[in-house]
C-alpha cells in the first residue's frame, strides 16, 4: 500500500484545474471564434453544458464504469455515487477523489471536441442526448479498456500516455461520423463561412497550449522526472507543429496565417498526447513537425477532395493527430534511437511488437467508435431529430435554440 | 446646392478629410461601407477553404456644398483619394433641393 505523497497531490490538483480550463474557456474560445456570428454563443453553451452534464454522469457512473473493477471490456458498479470514496481513500500516491476529479476533466474535453464537427447545424437537444449517451457508451469503455488496469488494451501493453487514443481518436473519430450523418451546412463549400473572431481563437488556442501541460504532465500522476519530461515534449511538439503548419502555407499560398498557426499548435499537441510519457524532446521536435505536415495534408483533402464539413476541422486535426501520435508513441519510445530516443518499451517488448499492439489500439478503437457513434447518432434522430430546419439554420443558432445574441452594438 | 458622395479606400480617409478642409469644405458625414465595382471580390483562405470576399470594405462620404465648392472638391477628392490602383472609388454629384441648420432654423447656402 502507497502513501499519500502531498507533492504529487498538490500537482494533481493543479493539473486538474489546468486541464478544465482546457475546455472553459479555452476549447470554447477557440471553437467560437471559429463559427460566424449568428452561432457563437451555441458553441460556447455546447461546451459549457457539456462539462456539467459529463460531471453528473461521472458522479453517477461514468468513474465507475471507467475505473472500477470490472472485467476486459467495462469496469464495475462499485464505485456509482462514487461510493467508498472518501477523505483517505488514495490512488497510488494521491487521493482518489483527485484521481477521480482529473479524470473526469477528460471525460469532459473529449465529448466537447466533437462539437466542433455539428457546429452551426445541430439541435441543442440532439447534441446535449447524444454527447451523454456517447459519453456512456464510447468513452467509458474505451477509457476502461486503455487505462484501468484490467482493461483488454491495458493488458496487450498499448502505449497512450494522456489520450491520443481515449480522447483524441474518440472524438476525431465520431466527428467524422458526426459531419457525414448530419451533413453538410446550408451553403458549404461555396458560400463563405469564415471564423468571426480570430482574435478570440488565438485566444483560445493559447489557452489549450498551457492547460495541454495539465493534461500530459498530469497523466503522470505524480510530480516526477516522467511528468517533467512529458511536459518538455508537449511544448517542443506544440511549437514544432505551429511552425511546420506555418511554413506549409506560406510556401503553398504566400501568407502564413493566424488560423494556420494556431491549427498547427493544437495538431502538434493532439499528436504527442499519447506519446507524451515515453518519448525524449528529440523524438517530440519529429512528431511535431510531422503533426503539422500530416494534419495540414489531411484538413486540405477532407475540404478539396471529399468535401466532408467536419465544420472545425476535428477529424483532420484530432483524430489523425492522435493516430498519428499512437503510431509515433510505438517508434520515439525505442531507446535506441541515440538523441531521438525516448524512455524504452516495457520488458520484453520490442519495435515490431509494440507497432502491432498500437495499430491494433487505434483500429479496435477507432471502429467500435465509428459504429456506435453511427448508431447513437441515428437514434437520436429518431427521438429529436438531429439539424435545425434550414431557415433556422440561417438565421443561427443563438437566437433559434437560446434566444440570445453574442454581440449587442 | 449639390449633394457630393464618393466612395473611397478606408485607408485614404485622412487625406480626403485634409484635402477637403484645405479648400474650406465645412463638414461631412463618414459611413463605413461595403460593395463591389469593377474590383469585384478577393479570396480569403481558411485552412485550407478558399472564399471569395464579393463585398470589400470601403468610406463612404457625404458632403452639401455650395456650388462654386463643387469642382474644388473634386478635384481635391480624386487628388487625394487617387492611387491609381483599381478599386479607387467613385465620386457621384446630385442636386439638393434644400438645406436646413436645425439649431437657428437657417436655410438654404447660409446653413451649409
Amino acid at each position: 500500500m502507497q502513501e499519500l505523497n502531498s507533492g504529487d497531490t498538490a500537482w494533481m490538483i493543479t493539473a486538474t484545474a489546468l486541464v478544465l480550463f482546457m475546455t472553459l474557456p479555452g476549447l470554447a474560445l477557440f471553437y467560437g471564434g471559429l463559427v460566424r456570428t449568428r452561432n457563437v454563443l451555441s458553441v460556447l453553451m455546447q461546451c459549457f453544458v457539456i462539462a456539467c452534464g459529463a460531471s453528473v454522469v461521472w458522479l453517477a457512473y461514468g468513474y465507475s464504469l471507467a475505473f472500477a473493477e470490472g472485467g476486459p471490456v467495462i469496469g464495475g458498479l462499485s464505485k456509482a455515487m462514487f461510493a467508498s470514496v472518501g477523505e483517505s481513500t488514495l490512488s497510488g500516491t494521491i487521493p482518489e477523489s483527485v484521481f477521480a476529479m482529473f479524470q473526469l476533466t477528460f471525460a469532459i474535453i473529449t465529448p466537447a471536441l466533437v462539437v466542433g464537427a455539428f457546429a452551426e447545424r445541430m439541435k441543442f437537444s440532439a447534441m446535449l442526448l447524444f454527447t451523454m449517451a456517447w459519453l456512456t457508451v464510447v468513452y467509458l469503455p474505451v477509457c476502461h479498456w486503455v487505462w484501468a488496469s484490467d482493461g483488454w488494451l491495458f493488458k496487450k501493453g498499448v502505449l497512450d500516455f494522456a489520450g491520443g487514443i481515449v480522447v483524441h481518436t474518440t472524438c476525431g473519430v465520431a466527428a467524422l461520423v458526426s459531419a457525414l450523418v448530419l451533413g453538410k451546412r446550408h451553403g458549404f463549400p461555396t458560400a463563405p463561412m469564415m471564423p468571426h473572431n480570430m482574435t478570440m481563437t488565438a485566444t483560445g488556442a493559447g489557452m489549450l497550449w498551457v492547460g495541454w501541460f495539465g493534461f500530459n504532465a498530469g497523466s503522470a500522476l505524480a510530480a516526477n522526472g516522467n511528468a517533467g519530461m512529458a511536459m518538455l515534449v508537449t511544448h517542443v511538439s506544440a511549437a514544432a507543429g505551429a511552425l511546420s503548419w506555418m511554413a506549409i502555407e506560406w510556401l503553398r499560398y504566400g501568407r502564413p496565417s493566424v488560423l494556420g498557426v494556431v491549427t498547427g499548435c493544437v495538431a502538434g499537441l493532439a499528436t504527442i498526447t499519447p506519446a507524451s510519457g515515453f518519448v525524449g524532446p528529440g523524438g517530440a521536435l519529429v512528431i511535431g513537425f510531422a503533426a503539422g505536415l500530416v494534419c495540414f495534408a489531411a484538413t486540405s483533402y477532407m475540404k478539396r477532395v471529399l468535401r466532408v464539413d467536419d465544420s472545425l476541422d476535428v477529424f483532420p486535426v484530432h483524430g489523425v493527430g492522435g493516430m498519428l501520435g499512437t503510431l509515433a508513441a510505438g517508434i520515439f519510445a525505442s531507446s535506441e534511437l541515440g538523441v531521438f530516443g525516448g524512455q524504452g518499451y516495457a520488458e520484453g517488448m520490442t519495435m515490431g511488437a509494440q507497432m502491432g499492439v498500437q495499430v491494433m489500439g487505434i483500429l479496435s478503437v477507432g471502429a467500435y467508435t465509428a459504429v456506435v457513434t453511427f448508431l447513437l447518432l441515428k437514434a437520436v434522430d429518431f427521438v429529436t431529430g438531429l439539424r435545425v430546419s434550414a431557415e433556422h439554420e440561417n438565421v443561427g443558432l443563438d437566437q433559434v435554440e437560446h434566444n440570445e445574441r453574442g454581440y449587442n452594438y | 446646392m449639390k449633394m457630393l458622395m464618393a466612395i473611397i479606400k478606408p485607408f485614404k480617409l485622412d487625406a480626403v478629410r485634409e484635402a477637403l478642409s484645405e479648400i474650406g469644405v465645412q463638414g461631412m458625414t463618414v459611413t463605413e461601407v461595403r460593395g463591389f465595382g469593377r474590383q469585384k471580390g478577393h479570396t480569403e483562405l481558411y485552412r485550407g477553404a478558399e472564399y471569395t470576399v464579393d463585398l470589400l470594405p470601403k468610406i463612404k462620404l457625404e458632403l452639401a456644398l455650395t456650388p462654386e465648392q463643387v469642382d474644388k472638391a473634386i478635384e481635391a477628392i480624386q487628388k487625394a483619394a487617387k492611387t491609381g490602383q483599381i478599386g479607387d472609388g467613385k465620386i457621384f454629384v446630385y442636386d439638393l433641393n434644400e438645406t436646413v441648420r436645425i439649431r437657428t432654423g437657417e436655410t438654404g447656402k447660409e446653413a451649409i
